[in-house]
């Protein structure tokens, strides 16, 4: 057999935006309108596959000048954030879409999976939908006859096999396809964020089918937002940003470099004059940062959900003589308030205070949060509210049990358990 | 196996390598036939019965309203009852409307495909022109008996009859190639299609007989192909008229020329497919 690799070079492609439309206030504008219309509209149509002005505001660029190899039996993890390319980059991959210039080559048979159950059809049975699935994947109805008995093994869905597809859970239908797809034997595999379905058990049989896959040889290209999945099972990984490729590496340095670039940009705000400070006439933030206790506060510091955090915020009081406590809401990305906490409330006299929460470590869940700080006069009287004062995310630390799903819970709290037996 | 995925522009028909990989999916295009046969008439009470009761139904209508009340019977000119006349256009016709209306709709009907996971996409519009072969047969089936109960015996030409099947869909898979690549971008052809399909019906003779075209104008009428299967379909199973030689094989030349033309057209958009849905 000859060597297997896939070999993308100056790789772009190009997708045209919808333009709003512009609103008429006029009777006379709108019928008018109505008129050129249908003109308008085939213009348009006809734009989305007619590339002839590439500076037009409305063409994308979802890949631009993207390079890169893959050798036989690496692993290739792909990062970045939504509407980074990375989909983009699988679909012209697995040819489902062409690129609009650059070229790709591929030594091998491949199978892509850019959706766990593609060709399923609700009417049909679970074996018909086998075979439907298989084929669709490229198969032929005799190596899926070969195959069979060992798919419906691993889905665990032996005793509705002739059932419709349309009377199994979810999960069921996931396993089902996801069995399909593991037993295909290609040479190169392309997988998009297959590991976001499924139960914890099921997730582990699919990660410890794909390292076989992997650990025989084959070539892997692997898209997750699961950075602990990307981490267990990859080589090395690319970055992409913008439909560019911005980094190719190991596996840690790839993954460490998305999540610092991943911080929303304020674990560290520090003005340097009151002038340009958030803030009023009787207090104003001189900084606000989030940092690891025990370490230098630092821009894009990476924080597990495992590690003692500080909150710090210094501000100048202009006041002469003032009672005073800050009060801080932590809230996630999504709004929710995880807490509210305050400090003792003492009389501070003008100039540079700075007050400081300690977070204990295994409290907060892997999140994005923001800190809303309000500055309390007598207890009673909010005298400045500073919202989003400082933003910072908590990621997943990595774990040693086989399970990469998200851990649900507001927080995700340590504490003493006990578990013995009882009696007989 | 080197795959080498460029950017691709201008006209494309098959290669021998893309001959090699339609091959290759033979059994997709398996599965999927049999997919939509066996859903077609999944949880209906009266199952493959719809098969006969659209043709069925039609050929009722219109012995009611062109046999009885317009009296197109005086003008067939034979003494051919009108409900066979008109129901031996109605099966090769219903195919053919029925296959063309599912084929142009298929790629829009099955974008989840499309835009998932690669495989020849000339597999998607064939599928209904082979699905739709099914109740074609059935259809067929009640004609015999039909013509039986009638007491009307084909004569020899009924031979000939598998050669009308060819041109029927091959007529019907060169104008969907078109239709289905236009629709995936240009919804206005769903729209379209609704009174085009009326249109090419009253165009052929399936209504009226063939006798309304001057004898010097059926060669040129010919090149319509539906007016040469439903002539020869007449001609092979009443066995009152001769094969129209000359309509069926000028419907054979607009029928070759909208599969080639079909095709090409169809495998150069076929790249954008995904990009454009």
């Amino acid at each position: 057999m000859s060597e297997t690799y896939i070999k993308v070079d100056h790789l772009s492609k190009l997708y045209r935006l919808g333009v709003a439309d512009a609103m008429h206030d006029s009777l006379g504008g709108a019928i008018s309108a109505a008129i050129k219309a249908p003109f308008k509209n085939f213009r348009k149509l006809q734009s989305l596959s007619d590339f002839k002005d590439k500076d037009d505001e409305s063409v994308l660029w979802a890949l631009r000048d993207v390079s890169f190899e893959v050798r036989e039996g690496e692993v290739l993890g792909v990062v970045g954030k939504n509407g980074a390319g990375k989909s983009t980059l699988l679909k012209l991959l697995s040819r489902i879409s062409l690129p609009s210039s650059g070229s790709i080559e591929i030594s091998g048979r491949v199978v892509s999976l850019l959706e766990v159950g593609t060709g399923f059809h609700k009417e049909l049975s679970g074996r018909e939908n086998i075979y439907m699935n298989g084929t669709i994947l490229g198969m032929t109805r005799k190596e899926i006859d070969r195959k069979f008995d060992e798919i419906v093994d691993f889905s665990g869905v032996e005793r509705f096999i002739d059932t419709p597809v349309k009377r199994y859970s979810s999960g069921m239908q996931v396993r089902l396809a996801f069995s399909v797809a593991a037993h295909l034997e290609p040479e190169i595999m392309i997988i998009d964020e297959v590991l976001a379905v499924g139960d914890a058990d099921f997730q582990k049989r699919c990660l410890g089918k794909m390292k076989d896959v992997s650990q025989q040889g084959r070539t892997v290209l692997f898209v997750s937002h699961n950075m602990q999945a990307v981490q267990s099972l990859c080589t090395r990984c690319i970055m992409m940003e913008n439909g560019r490729l911005v980094m190719d590496g190991g596996t840690d340095e790839v993954i460490n470099f998305y999540l610092s670039k991943q911080m929303t940009g304020g674990s560290m705000r520090v003005f340097d004059t009151p002038a340009e400070a958030p803030g009023n006439d009787r207090v104003k933030l001189q900084r606000a940062i989030v940092y690891k206790q025990g370490s230098e506060a630092s821009e894009g510091q990476i924080m597990y959900v495992n590690n003692a955090l500080v909150f710090e915020f210094a501000f100048w009081s202009f006041e002469p003589s003032v009672h005073l406590n800050l009060s801080i809401v932590l809230n996630t990305v999504k709004g929710e308030v995880i807490f509210n906490v305050v400090t003792d409330d003492k009389p501070i006299g003008q100039g540079l205070h700075v007050a400081k929460f300690l977070v204990p470590a295994d409290l907060l869940n892997d999140n994005v949060y923001s800190i809303d700080l309000y500055f309390i006069k007598n207890l009673k009287e909010t005298i400045c509210l500073i919202e989003n004062a400082v933003s910072f995310e908590v990621h997943d630390a990595p774990r040693e049990k086989a399970w990469y799903g998200k851990w649900i819970g507001a927080v995700r709290p340590k504490f003493e358990t006990t578990f013995e037996k009882e009696s007989d | 196996m080197i795959t080498k995925i460029n950017p691709r522009k201008g006209w494309h028909f098959f290669t021998a390598e893309d001959l090699r990989e339609l091959l290759q999916y033979k059994d997709l295009l398996y599965m999927l036939v049999g997919r939509e046969v066996s859903v077609l008439y999944k949880q209906t009470v009266l199952g493959f019965a719809w098969a006969i009761f659209r043709p069925v139904v039609q050929m009722v209508i219109f012995t009611v309203i062109f046999g009885k009340l317009v009296n197109m019977q005086s003008m067939i000119g034979t003494d051919v009852p009108y409900a066979v006349f008109s129901f031996t256009a109605l099966v090769p016709w219903t195919y053919f409307a029925v296959a063309l209306n599912s084929s142009t709709g298929s790629l829009i009907g099955n974008q989840q495909f499309i835009t998932k996971v690669y495989f020849p996409r000339i597999i998607i519009p064939i599928t209904p022109i082979l699905s739709k072969l099914l109740d074609f047969v059935i259809a067929f089936v009640v004609l015999v008996v039909m013509l039986f109960a009638y007491g009307i015996v084909p004569n020899y030409q009924i031979v000939f009859l598998p050669l009308l099947v060819l041109l029927m869909m091959m007529t019907a898979l060169g104008m969907s190639l078109w239709l289905s690549a236009l629709a995936i971008q240009y919804r206005d052809v769903s729209q379209f299609m609704q009174f085009f399909a009326q249109l090419l019906m009253y165009a052929a003779p399936v209504i009226w007989p063939i006798t309304l075209v001057p004898e010097g104008y059926r060669f040129v009428y010919g090149f319509y192909p539906m007016a040469g299967v439903i002539e020869g379909f007449r001609a092979s199973l009443i066995g009152q008229s001769a094969m129209p030689w000359d309509m069926i094989g000028a419907g054979f030349i607009t029928a070759t020329i909208l599969m080639i033309t079909g095709i090409l057209y169809f495998r150069s958009r076929e790249n954008i497919f995904a990009d454009v849905v």
